[in-house]
């Protein structure tokens, strides 16, 4: 097991099997992308309170779970890489954090086109909006951090506390629903409860999660093999790597 | 299909404008990141091997001559 992981954690290791895992992630987000989009927008049925404004949550939801999920991953590897010193775990993160910004602006602007017709306004200082807003500014954050030190090992240290330190919003926008008056709906999704939509609502909407998935886990495989390359540019396997031509 | 004709499903019920908007935006960025990725791949493997095949030189200045180099700089100027 201990070997597995420090397998995992070697660069060179990690760049050969990414290089054979990454068509098939990225294959997966195209097909569930697009099936996923013809069903929601064209075959779903319109919603008899919304209409067909309710066909953006096949955009909003899933982009909403990466967001928050990304922001997650990136604490996990800032732990990982604080106690164990991987550094393939801070590449990673360093790597996923434009994406999960970029996700969670689309889950705000997504969100107040859709409040436009459905609750009459684009934006309420209210719980879930707040705390999605607050999320976009730890991405920028996090970002910014990174780019804030000429030393590469504080400026991956600081921006690991930041995530890890950051990571309690992300209870804060799932219970923001339940523990404060809000406009906002409650979980579409649950494992505990049957879903509230009828399947030919709720099906296209699972294959876009799972099609969203697949998308920040290919990218981030390509852009973690870019940084691979960045940072260990000097190592004898990345020189034999570009002088064979590959 | 929930829509009788292209014109019914493009304005959405009236809703066209939100749906669509959101939607573009949606792929706009989706797509953006992942030409971003590839641009970003590309230009640093063009910068690392010019990088690899300058020090190779620097190393051995003599193989100059050797016509793997002089191949090399042809494509270069190219």
């Amino acid at each position: 097991m201990w070997a597995f992981i420090h397998k995992l954690g070697s660069p060179k290791w990690f760049y050969a099997i990414s290089a054979r895992l990454q068509p098939w992630f990225w294959a997966a987000a195209l097909v569930l992308i697009l099936v996923g989009s013809a069903w929601g927008l064209a075959f779903a049925p319109a919603d008899y309170q919304q209409g067909n404004s309710f066909r953006i949550i096949y955009v909003h939801v899933p982009a909403a779970f990466l967001a928050q999920s990304i922001f997650v991953s990136m604490a996990v590897a800032g732990l990982i890489f604080m106690v164990w010193k991987i550094k393939i775990a801070d590449m990673a993160a360093a790597m996923m954090a434009p994406l999960g910004a970029a996700m969670t602006f689309v889950a705000l602007f997504s969100g107040a086109v859709w409040g436009v017709p459905t609750w009459g306004t684009w934006w309420m200082w209210d719980a879930r909006l707040t705390s999605m807003l607050i999320l976009l500014f730890l991405y920028f954050g996090v970002i910014a951090l990174r780019g804030a030190f000429s030393s590469r090992d504080s400026a991956s240290r600081a921006a690991s506390v930041l995530a890890m330190v950051g990571v309690i919003n992300i209870p804060i926008i799932k219970y923001s629903v339940d523990w404060w008056y809000t406009l906002h709906q409650p979980a579409t999704f649950s494992v505990t409860s049957r879903p509230a939509m009828p399947l030919e609502m709720w099906a296209p909407l699972l294959i876009m999660v799972l099609g969203f998935y697949s998308f920040f886990i290919a990218l981030t495989l390509m852009r973690t093999r870019s940084e691979i390359l960045r940072r260990e540019s000097s190592k004898r396997w990345v020189r034999d790597l570009l002088g064979e031509g590959r | 299909m929930a829509f009788d004709s292209l014109s019914a499903f493009l304005a959405m019920g009236g809703h066209g404008v939100y749906v669509w908007a959101s939607w573009g935006v949606t792929g706009l960025l989706l797509l953006g990141v992942v030409l971003h990725a590839r641009a970003e791949r590309r230009a640093l493997l063009r910068g690392l091997r010019r990088r690899v095949r300058r020090e190779q030189r620097q190393a051995c200045p003599s193989a100059d001559a050797s016509p793997v180099s002089h191949q090399e700089g042809h494509v270069r100027e190219s």
